[in-house]
Formats: structure tokens, C-alpha cells, sequence
């Protein structure tokens, strides 16, 4: 990929950020590499977005690239539609997981369909950014993980961020991929002090489509992502504690799914347990789950066991924690694999 | 609490109990009783008073994000208002809505509704209902002004104007949708919406709850005589935050000037003028002991039970699926 344009003089090469402001930093590398790059969505500008990951944006780039548009989801992804077309690559914001909805016809029926309707003769470079998971202790429509609805359509590319260094990079690499990606931010971790990283703005990302190890074992595999891949190293490292060595897989990428190091890994443990926050049922943890079982059929020392949100709408705050995968289920689903 | 009532006494027991009522959940949700914060109805009382006060108790209303106010005016419970905001089972919707969904199917209330633009095409079926059942009930649609830009409302407008639909369409322009001011998000007008689709459009004094009484009065009597929809566009200001979380972030998009001069047109004061000293005291201390009840109910209540989150998705009963560990 091409290096974003740094000034060098007054901006360390290496900076201590949390999510958020990697992103933003990676929004404003991608937007000083390219002046086609454009940033749409409900108080982005001004404001600098609820989260404030597009702070400051507007105010270095001008009204012309950095767009407040109105309260029009389905505009806003439509229009990115006829920008990228047209030679541009949209980043369209959505301000909470709960509200991409009334943008679904856009996404589905034409910003997934174009390139294959027009047999490759456009390319729709569009990112869809989408704050989504909960923990944040917030009201209906404002916790969801609905990644799972655009990794069922063919034609999406779907990928999220579980840490800084990754949302520095994933986010430009994101806006350079000549097909339409939904990129998914975890939302609670946005502004963790705890997760504050070195990022190296002059290092080599890796490939954007590739999950990644993230923790080596032989006990058991854990495949995750997003807000949840703390959740398991945490998980991890009490399990340590009790003699147990569990290899933590950050999927990265959801759609297309790169299985590679989860069959591998799975081929070494025999066990694999899968978590998300998102429901399970016909969902990205069912594909995981039918697909090493299909790959991994006789290493399986027990069937692929998940760790999942509910099948129910998304409960009030004060229930979340019943909802989310925490330390505690992780923990149990490897013993339950092991006992099998 | 009952419905709002059209008196001079009645408005302001209305606009009165909204006020308390939202400045009471803001301390609840600054002691953390209310998790997930609120969005104030503050500075818009005189709507939802106004609107509601020209009812009838069996019309239906449908609502907002900011939308407690709607439903205390079409004479839900404040205490089961207050109870559902703070999460608990003796809530209206049994703690499991929240804030931005209260409803009570009882009081003709369908739902608050936090998908901007969402509970528009559900006022119209609702309508169509009750034109297709031979009652002359009537129904509103509460909607902010960054709603106008939803397609769904446009399409809500053309389907009530077309089958001729006793509904009414409250656009409540405060100004801004969370910070986006509506001189920035809106080409043409929010009457030029309703009147691009024959529907009869005014716009109204949104501080003044008389103002609003008498527009929704000329708007219901059309709809019950079967000569279709009406928009009322009303003007406020709101007074507090888009969001309670906006307290701890300061967000700079409204001037200090602006939003001291916003308040000084208050619903509060203006239907308060038109009550002698010694009436409108009695109405203060009548809603304060209201909600001094309401706030002992809310706080006692139990939190929902999280092994019943499978209850009731189903009408069967049916619990085919239930994720979590498997
Ligand atoms: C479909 C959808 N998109 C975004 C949001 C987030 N959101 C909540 S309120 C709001 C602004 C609404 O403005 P307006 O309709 O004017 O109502 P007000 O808040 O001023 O009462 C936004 C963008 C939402 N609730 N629903
Ligand atoms: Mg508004």
C-alpha cells in the first residue's frame, strides 16, 4: 500500500493512542493520501462525530470532504454509492450499530450487487463505518452487533479492529480496497486508556484480509474478534494460572473469512470455542463452527463449542452483562471442551 | 395522572408534570438509577399538552426518542413512566424498552420509537385501522425536525394523504437534530413537505400550548370528518441537552446567547401566566406529590428477571434458540 504522507518534522513516528484516535489519525492519513477520499455522516463535521473519531477532520479538510449530511441513512450510503462510482471512496459513518438499518436496501440490493451486475466494469470503494457491540451501558439500538446480516451477502467485504495498531492501518487499508467494506469498530474499547498502544506510523501493516495469532497455546483455540478478543486473552491469562495454554486467533476479517491459522491451530488442540457477542443462530460463529468441523474432522477432540450473546433483542443495560461474553463463560466452554 | 385536559388549569398541570417529571429523571439518571441517560423533552411540553389535550382517550399516538413527554400528555402512569427508565419490572413495558420506548396499549399510546422516522408508517396503519373498523378515532405521529429527511416520513405523508387517513403529523422543530441546525439539513420547508402531498400544513407557536390545542383541534376535526391527514409543524426550543450524555461532553454547537434567549420563551411560564398565584401553586404541589410518588415506585420496583429474556418472543411461547453457551 502506498505510505501515508506524514509530516515528518513535527509528528513522532511512534505515538501512544487508544482506538479512537488511531482511527481518527488513520482516517486523516487516508484523507492526505487521497483527495478522493471523502467522510459523510451525521455530525461528523462540526461536532467530529458522537465518538469524536472524525474530530477535527472537517475543520483541516474542509466542508467539501468532510460532510455533515442530514439524518438519512439510506441517502447517505446511496449517495456514497453514485460517489464511488464516479470516481470517489466514500466513508459513510453511521453513528450506532442500531441505526445501519434503514441503510440496508442501499448496502444489500445495489452497494453489494454493482461490480457483478456490471460484470466488473465499476468498482463501488466504499467503507461503511459502524460502531457496533455493547458494554457501553446504553439504551436499545445502541449495543448491536449486526455484522453478521452483511457477511451473509456476497459482494461485501467485512472487517473489524480489536486495537489500536490494527485501527490505524485496517482503516486506510479499508479505504484502499477497490471493493465496498463494512468496517466494524468496537465501540466500548474506543476510548480505553488501558488499551493505549505504540503505533508506528512508519511501520509495514499487515495484509488487511488475514486474521491474525494474537496468543500462542496448546490447551485449546479461541477464534474472536473485535471487542471480544480482549475478553479471551483476559480469559487467557487466568487460564494460564491453572496450567492451561489457550491460542487466541483475532479473525480481523469476517468476510471473507481467513480460516487458515484456525484450522491449523485446531489441528494442534483438538478443541476449538468460538466467541462473539453477536447471536449464534445462522450466524458468523455457525459458518466458523461448520467450517472447521468440515476442515478439522478428525482432530475434533469435542464438537466446536460457542460463546455468544443471546437470541433475543439486544436487553436493557442493566441485563447487559448477562448478555456479553465475559471471563467467566470463556473459561467454562474450554472446560466444557476439555471434558468431553 | 390522566390525559391531558384542554382547560387553562388542565394545559398547564400537563406542560407542569412534563417539566418535573424530565427534571427528576435527569437527577436519576446523574445518581445512576437511569442507566443509558435520556434525551429531555424540556423547552416542548407545550406540544405534546397541546396536541394530546384535543384528543380523545381511545385515539393512539406513536412517538420519539424524546418522547416521555408524549406519553405522560396521553395519560400513561408517571410512575410507570419512571419505573420503565429506570430499567424495572413494574415499568410500563416491564423494564425491557427503556427511555426511548415506553407504550402503553391501554392509553392508546403504541410506542415511543428511537429509529428516527420509524413510527410514522405505523401511525398510518393505525389510522387505516381505525377507518377500516368504522370508528373516527384519529392518529398521531410525534416527530422531530431531523425526521422530515427520513425517506420512510415521506413516504408516511403520500400514504396517509393518498387513502385520505385521520392522522396527524406533529413535527416538533426544536432547531437541530442532535447538533445538525435545521437551516443545514432541510432544502425547502417542513410545510412544504405535507403540502407537496395535498395535506393541509401550518405552522404554530410550539411554546404556547393554546396555539398547539388549537391547530391540532382544527386538524382532529378533519380527521375524524374523514377528509384526511394534517401536519402541524411547531416551534420550540429545546431547553436541555440533545442527550444526557452531552452534559458530561460539552458539545459548543448552540451559543450560551442562543440558548438563554430560547429558553426565555418558556411553556412552563406562559401557560403558568394564565393561572392566579394561589391556582397554579396547588398544581405544583399536586405534581410534586405525583412524582415524589412516582419516584418512591420507581426506585422500589425489582430489575427484570434475566431468565426471562425468552419470554415473550414468541406468541406461542416458542423457544426454538437461545445462543449464549452451546
Ligand atoms: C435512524 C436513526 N438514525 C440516527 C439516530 C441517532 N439519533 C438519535 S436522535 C437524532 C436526532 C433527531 O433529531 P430530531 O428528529 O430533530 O429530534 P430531536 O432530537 O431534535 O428531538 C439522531 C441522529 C436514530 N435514533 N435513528
Ligand atoms: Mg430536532
Amino acid at each position: 500500500m502506498a505510505t501515508p504522507v506524514m509530516d515528518t518534522n513535527t509528528t513522532p513516528t511512534v505515538q501512544k493512542l487508544t482506538i479512537g484516535k488511531s482511527l481518527n489519525l488513520g482516517l486523516r492519513a487516508a484523507m492526505e493520501a487521497d483527495p478522493k477520499v471523502i467522510v459523510m455522516g451525521e455530525d461528523v463535521g462540526k461536532l467530529g462525530g458522537v465518538f469524536r473519531i472524525t474530530d477535527g477532520l472537517q475543520k483541516d479538510f474542509g466542508e467539501h470532504r468532510v460532510l455533515d449530511t442530514p439524518l438519512s441513512e439510506s441517502g447517505i450510503v446511496g449517495t456514497a454509492v453514485g460517489l464511488a462510482v464516479r470516481g470517489f471512496r466514500p466513508v459513510c459513518e453511521i453513528q450506532f450499530d442500531g441505526f445501519i438499518f434503514p441503510a440496508f436496501d442501499q448496502i444489500v440490493s445495489q452497494v453489494a450487487k454493482l461490480r457483478t451486475r456490471t460484470q466488473g466494469r465499476v468498482n463501488v470503494p466504499i467503507v461503511i463505518r459502524v460502531p457496533y457491540g455493547g458494554g457501553i451501558g446504553a439504551v436499545e439500538h445502541h449495543s448491536e452487533s449486526p455484522e453478521s446480516y452483511f457477511a451473509h451477502t456476497a459482494g461485501l467485504r467485512v472487517v473489524t479492529c480489536s486495537n489500536a495498531v490494527d485501527a490505524y492501518w485496517m482503516i486506510q487499508q479499508a479505504i484502499q480496497c477497490d471493493d465496498p467494506v463494512l468496517f466494524f469498530e468496537p465501540k466500548r474499547l474506543y476510548h480505553s486508556g488501558n488499551l493505549k498502544a505504540d503505533v508506528d506510523t512508519t511501520a509495514t501493516p499487515e495484509p488487511l484480509f488475514q486474521s491474525r495469532t494474537v496468543r500462542q497455546g496448546t490447551t485449546a483455540t479461541i477464534a474472536t474478534y473485535g471487542p471480544s478478543v480482549k475478553v479471551c486473552l483476559d480469559a487467557a491469562t487466568a487460564a494460564e494460572e491453572e496450567g492451561k495454554t489457550l491460542e487466541v486467533i483475532d479473525l480481523r476479517t469476517l468476510s471473507p473469512l481467513d480460516l487458515g491459522p484456525v484450522y491449523e491451530s485446531v489441528r494442534r488442540t483438538g478443541r476449538l470455542v468460538v466467541v462473539t457477542e453477536a447471536p449464534s443462530e445462522s450466524s458468523l460463529s455457525s459458518e466458523i463452527a461448520a467450517k472447521v468441523q468440515q476442515e478439522c474432522f478428525y482432530s475434533l477432540e469435542a464438537p466446536v463449542i460457542r460463546v455468544t450473546g443471546f437470541d433475543v433483542p439486544y436487553p436493557p443495560a442493566k441485563l447487559e452483562e448477562h448478555f456479553l461474553p465475559d471471563l467467566d463463560r470463556v473459561l467454562d466452554a474450554v472446560d466444557r471442551s476439555l471434558a468431553w | 395522572m390522566a390525559r391531558a385536559t384542554d382547560t387553562r388549569v388542565g394545559l398547564y398541570r400537563t406542560v407542569r408534570l412534563i417539566r418535573r417529571f424530565e427534571q427528576r429523571a435527569v437527577d436519576l439518571v446523574d445518581t445512576g438509577d437511569i442507566v443509558g441517560g435520556i434525551h429531555p423533552y424540556t423547552g416542548q411540553e407545550a406540544i405534546a399538552a397541546g396536541v394530546c389535550a384535543a384528543l380523545r382517550d381511545d385515539d393512539v399516538i406513536t412517538s420519539t426518542h424524546r418522547g416521555h413527554g408524549h406519553v405522560l400528555a396521553k395519560g400513561a402512569d408517571p410512575a410507570r413512566v419512571l419505573a420503565e427508565l429506570a430499567g424495572r419490572d413494574t415499568g410500563l413495558n416491564r423494564g425491557r424498552g427503556g427511555s426511548m420506548h415506553a407504550a402503553d396499549f391501554a392509553m392508546g399510546i403504541l410506542g415511543a420509537n428511537a429509529i428516527v422516522g420509524a413510527n410514522a408508517p405505523i401511525t398510518v396503519g393505525a389510522a387505516w385501522a381505525a377507518r377500516h373498523s368504522g370508528s373516527d378515532r384519529v392518529a398521531v405521529s410525534f416527530f422531530g425536525d431531523g425526521a422530515v429527511n427520513q425517506g420512510v416520513l415521506l413516504e408516511s405523508l403520500n400514504l396517509a394523504a393518498l387513502w385520505r387517513l385521520p392522522v396527524l403529523f406533529v413535527c416538533e422543530n426544536n432547531g437541530y437534530a442532535t447538533t445538525l441546525p435545521v437551516g443545514e439539513a432541510v432544502a425547502g420547508t417542513i410545510t412544504g413537505r405535507g403540502e407537496a402531498f395535498g395535506i393541509p400544513s401550518v405552522t404554530v407557536d410550539g411554546a404556547d400550548p393554546v396555539a398547539v390545542l388549537t391547530a391540532a383541534r382544527t386538524a382532529v376535526r378533519r380527521a375524524r370528518a374523514g377528509d384526511g391527514p394534517s401536519l402541524i409543524e411547531c416551534l420550540a426550543y429545546r431547553f436541555d441537552a440533545h442527550h444526557t450524555w452531552e452534559h458530561r461532553a460539552r458539545m459548543r454547537y448552540r451559543s450560551d446567547e442562543e440558548v438563554h434567549s430560547g429558553r426565555l420563551r418558556d411553556p412552563v411560564t406562559i401557560q403558568g401566566a394564565r393561572l392566579a398565584d394561589a391556582e397554579r401553586e396547588r398544581v405544583d404541589a399536586e405534581v410534586e406529590s405525583t412524582l415524589d410518588e412516582a419516584v418512591a415506585f420507581a426506585l422500589a420496583g425489582p430489575h427484570p428477571d434475566p431468565g426471562g429474556a425468552l419470554d415473550h418472543l414468541y406468541a406461542s411461547g416458542l423457544r426454538p434458540r437461545q445462543g449464549g453457551d452451546h
